[in-house]
């Protein structure tokens, strides 16, 4: 049984079943990155996918934009405790992207301008459960929400939704990315709460 | 790294150190200790079990069953004017922690260290000044602290007497206005701020910036605009704009 905090209660907020337990609604866009946010020129951006015997596929910007996009309405949730309901994106699937390799692998590490890395099992990139997206909102997305271009990896808490993404490194076994490292969850669902180790 | 679950804590402290933040001192039975610079969860159950949950930094750090808080009133935040106004020693809430492995500061390092903080970003930043001066690392360790005025500074009686006693270097920033007698600029912090206070990238220090998000990312942005390599600044957001 929890301890009772004296008094506590007062000011709370109306509870919503659309969010994950300890989470709280916020109508702000909060930024969780480890570092500055990186400027990336669109003339040099590349998204590209190694898999776990080394070949890789690649797209420019130019490349990317010419694939499906899809538009994807869900919900956030940050581990430092936000959610935000009914965001809007546009992206590219990553079926789109995965049908283009052949991949055995069952993990794979997200990499990003700047150095940032996370992990997530493959399955969980597929069945249009994972998106790359550059535009939130209807604009192009801001350099502080990881623009040009990010993961959007909903079902798991924000931190999988690598910003600034720029591929894909395909792996037989899992291996623990940046936040991983430094204290968070390898999988990272909210509504288990797997925010620490 | 040790997290466990929620653990009961109960205050032991509860003194004001701005007109807006308070000081709270928690004993937590089985505490393992912390790293300067980590956090915990603070967890609030009400009579009917209804929960609510935030992070808070540890100005405190080293082992102990006792640790540190400072909490910053977010005016119609939900927890924040709790632990401000209303959470009286003896009372007792639960913690889940110590949490975070990055932004932390070890001693043994060679490089040069800068903090930079706004508001209460000044706790974790506050765990390294003490767990600087202790190891006997004050010397590479300059602090810069940016506040609204000078009774808005969370530390700064000890903050102003470990800097007179050849501990960390001071250099103080007022966004509103700064106390009487005082020569510099009121402003916030921008890039001539940075060249003056800070340690140059030349020295390749490792950067400390916690604050408001708003804070955070305009002062990243401009350290990188220095010449700082992003890899060697590291942050910790506390949220707002
Ligand atoms: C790792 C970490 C460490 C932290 N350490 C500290 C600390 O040492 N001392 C401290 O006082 N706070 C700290 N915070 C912030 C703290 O967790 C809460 O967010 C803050 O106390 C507000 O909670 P609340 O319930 O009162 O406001 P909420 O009800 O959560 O929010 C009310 C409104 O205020 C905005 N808001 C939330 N946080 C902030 C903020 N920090 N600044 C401005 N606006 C905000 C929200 O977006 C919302 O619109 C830390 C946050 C993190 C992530």
């Amino acid at each position: 049984m929890a301890v009772v905090s004296r008094g506590f209660g007062a000011r709370r907020r109306e509870s919503d079943p659309r969010l994950p337990p300890g989470q709280y609604l916020t109508e702000d866009f909060p930024v969780l990155s480890a570092g500055p946010t990186p400027r990336i020129d669109l003339g040099e951006w590349r998204f590209g996918i190694r898999t776990e015997g080394g070949a890789e596929t690649c797209w420019t910007w130019e490349e990317f934009q010419a694939l499906p996009i899809e538009d994807v309405d869900t919900d956030i949730h940050c581990v430092t405790r936000w959610s935000k309901l009914g965001t809007s994106w546009r992206g590219v699937s990553l079926d789109t992207l995965l049908d283009e390799v052949e991949t055995d692998a069952a993990y794979a590490m997200a990499h990003s301008y700047g150095g940032y890395t996370t992990n997530i099992p493959l399955d969980e990139l597929r069945e249009g459960r994972a998106w790359v997206a550059f535009e939130f909102d209807g604009e192009p997305l801001d350099p502080e929400h990881g623009g040009p271009a990010r993961l959007l990896v909903p079902h798991l808490y924000f931190w999988k939704s690598a910003k600034w993404v720029r591929g894909l490194t395909l792996m037989d076994d899992d291996e623990p990315g940046f936040w991983e490292q430094n204290g968070y969850n390898m999988h990272g669902d909210p509504w288990t709460e797997e925010r620490y180790w | 790294m040790t997290v466990g679950g929620w653990q009961p804590a109960r205050v032991v402290e509860a003194v004001g150190t701005t007109p807006s933040a308070r000081l709270l001192h928690l004993q937590v039975p089985g505490w393992p200790g912390n790293e300067a610079g980590q956090h915990v969860d603070i967890r609030l159950t009400a009579e009917d079990g209804y929960q609510a949950v935030r992070s808070y930094s540890i100005g405190s750090y080293g082992p102990g069953e006792t640790i540190e808080l400072a909490v910053d009133e977010i005016p119609d935040g939900e927890v924040s004017p709790y632990l401000v106004r209303d959470v009286l020693p003896g009372d007792e809430l639960e913690v889940k922690g110590p949490l975070g492995g990055y932004f932390v500061w070890r001693p043994g390092g060679a490089e040069p260290v800068q903090l930079i903080a706004g508001g209460s970003g000044i706790v974790p930043l506050m765990a390294i000044v003490r767990a600087a001066t202790d190891a006997r690392a004050a010397a590479s360790v300059r602090l810069l602290y940016s506040v609204r005025t000078a009774e808005d500074a969370i530390y700064r009686d000890e903050l102003e007497r470990q800097a007179s006693n050849g501990g960390v270097a001071l250099t103080w920033r007022y966004t509103r206005g700064a106390p009487g007698g005082w020569q510099g600029r009121v402003g916030r912090v921008d890039d001539d701020v940075l060249r003056a206070a800070t340690w140059e990238p030349g020295r390749e220090p490792i950067v400390y910036v916690c604050g408001p998000t708003g804070f955070v990312e305009h002062v990243a942005d401009a350290l990188v605009g220095l010449g700082h390599p992003p890899a060697r600044i590291r942050t910790e957001r506390f949220g707002g704009a």
